[in-house]
């Protein structure tokens, strides 16, 4: 094992799990931290000191809204002090006037701000958020205007997935670099709304070829990044990279995960930070050594000569659809159970049909989902 | 609709400098050489490393390429090709600024 120990390159900050915007597909657990489970600045800056020490070279402050940090501006700043590149993720709502600028002066590298539809109607319906659209419109220009390169991040799913031209075409207007059309993946409160979100196949291949040709066309005028979704996939994902290979997370609570959903294994227990110190847990957690390398692994992952390519895939979604934190990923068709992938489909596509299920989301909201077996 | 950029292609009066949200650093840790980039570290080799360097804000790709030939010992016209190859595949990408 020790040999594949390497340092971590990347680190996903989850400031907060307090959010204006309910969107529910949102990748933060169900059970949702209030603001009184989160670290405060000191404890932060700590972390990112010891982050920094042990190789992290990247670290994209999330949440939640980030924003909604009062000492987001102290954050950046002593990231960016330690040569950190910091990119912030932001819904883009309701940020205070002259913030975006404190942000680009305390040392800010990028901004990536998330667009629940290319319409108006759809952005305020998807994040449940009456005139949202306009905001983060108004959030990207601040952003221009300040100096910081811009990512548009589009989730896309069953309501969105015919907005994909628009949305290139409105990354464009915005003077973005980068545009993420980013299919969502079946986890936390994606998972719970399922049935609602799941496109259907043939928009997924429109879908696919519009953002292929795209690419092409736009070669050197933006950048195109494309997540097609597991569920339609022959080959599964390299989740974070691989389990605890070279990034992580931190919970709003300081708890230090391999990726976002990780808590939905139960075998599994996790470490928070301050009980022992960053590199204690990168390097003796046994959860993050549970999955690192490959040595877990069974067949047919065992064997395969794309396990040091994908890393088996995505340990929950294991866990979520074959049962078994250790099985292949099912998005693999070599998985023996990579048909259920299109059962899955199948059954929402029909569960939409008989229920108009396709209308009733259940939003992400603090306490909404609480404990339960 | 706004008037949008347009893909730049290389040329030997090109003027080439990393954007603002690409910077070269050296890391510690692993004792190498990284470019950051909003999602992406690259690791780049000690050529491709020394071409970044040079892209400043103020050398031609012209002056780049005489620079390299001469600290090289090479053929100016092969190291052109390759060059230009490697500014217009980083310039494509959105990592260099031409």
């Amino acid at each position: 094992m020790s040999e594949l120990l390497l340092p971590p390159i990347g680190m996903l900050a989850e400031l907060t799990h307090r959010c204006p915007l309910q969107c529910p597909y949102c990748s933060n657990p169900l059970e949702l931290l209030k603001a009184n489970r989160e670290l405060d600045t000191q404890t932060w800056l700590d972390l990112f000191s010891q982050a920094a020490n042990l190789g992290v070279l990247q670290v994209h402050l999330s949440g939640g809204e980030p924003t909604l940090r009062r000492d987001l501006e102290q954050l950046i700043a002593g990231l960016s002090a330690r040569g950190v590149y910091t990119n912030l993720i932001t819904a883009g709502i309701n940020i205070a006037e002259g913030r975006i600028e404190a942000f680009a002066e305390a040392g800010l590298d990028h901004l990536q701000l998330s667009f629940q539809g290319a319409r108006p109607a759809t952005t305020d319906r998807i994040g449940n958020h009456r005139g949202s659209h306009e905001k983060k419109l108004e959030t990207a220009r601040r952003a221009r205007a300040a100096g910081l390169p811009l990512t548009i991040n589009a989730p896309i799913h069953r309501h969105n997935i015919e907005e994909v031209p628009e949305f290139i075409d409105m990354a464009l207007s915005l003077g973005a670099e980068r545009l993420e059309i980013a299919n969502v993946q079946y986890a936390g409160w994606a998972l719970a709304n399922r049935n609602a979100l799941m496109p259907e196949r043939a928009a997924v291949e429109r879908q696919a070829e519009i953002v292929t040709a795209a690419q092409e066309r736009l070669a050197g005028v933006i950048n195109i990044d494309f997540v097609p979704p597991d569920y339609f996939a022959i080959y599964p994902k390299p989740c974070m990279g691989g389990w605890a290979r070279d990034a992580f997370m931190v919970a709003p609570d300081g708890t230090v995960l391999p990726c976002h959903a990780a808590q939905t294994i139960p075998s599994l227990r996790f470490e928070r930070f301050g009980e022992r110190t960053l590199a204690e847990i990168w390097t003796d957690s046994p959860a993050f050594n549970a999955f690192r390398g490959t040595e877990w692994m069974r067949e047919p992952c065992r064997s395969c000569e794309r396990r040091e390519v994908d890393w088996g895939g995505c340990r929950c979604q294991a866990m979520a659809i074959a049962g078994d934190a250790a099985a292949t990923d099912p998005a693999c068709s070599k998985s023996p159970i990579h048909a259920r992938m299109a059962t899955l489909i199948d059954e929402t596509r029909r569960a939409v049909a008989d229920t108009a299920a396709d209308e009733a989301f259940i939003y992400r909201r603090i306490g909404v989902v609480t404990e339960s077996a | 609709m706004v008037a949008l950029r347009e893909r730049t292609i290389v040329s030997l009066r090109s003027v080439p400098s990393l954007p603002k949200h690409v910077r070269i650093q050296y890391d510690p840790v692993r004792q190498a050489f990284a470019v950051l980039s909003p999602e992406k570290v690259f690791w780049p080799n000690e050529i491709s490393l020394d071409i970044l360097r040079r892209c400043d804000g103020r050398s031609t790709v012209g002056h780049i390429i005489a620079g390299l030939a001469a600290e090289y010992d090479a053929e100016q016209e092969a190291v052109a090709a390759d060059v230009i190859a490697f500014l217009q595949e980083w310039s494509d990408k959105l990592l260099v600024k031409l």
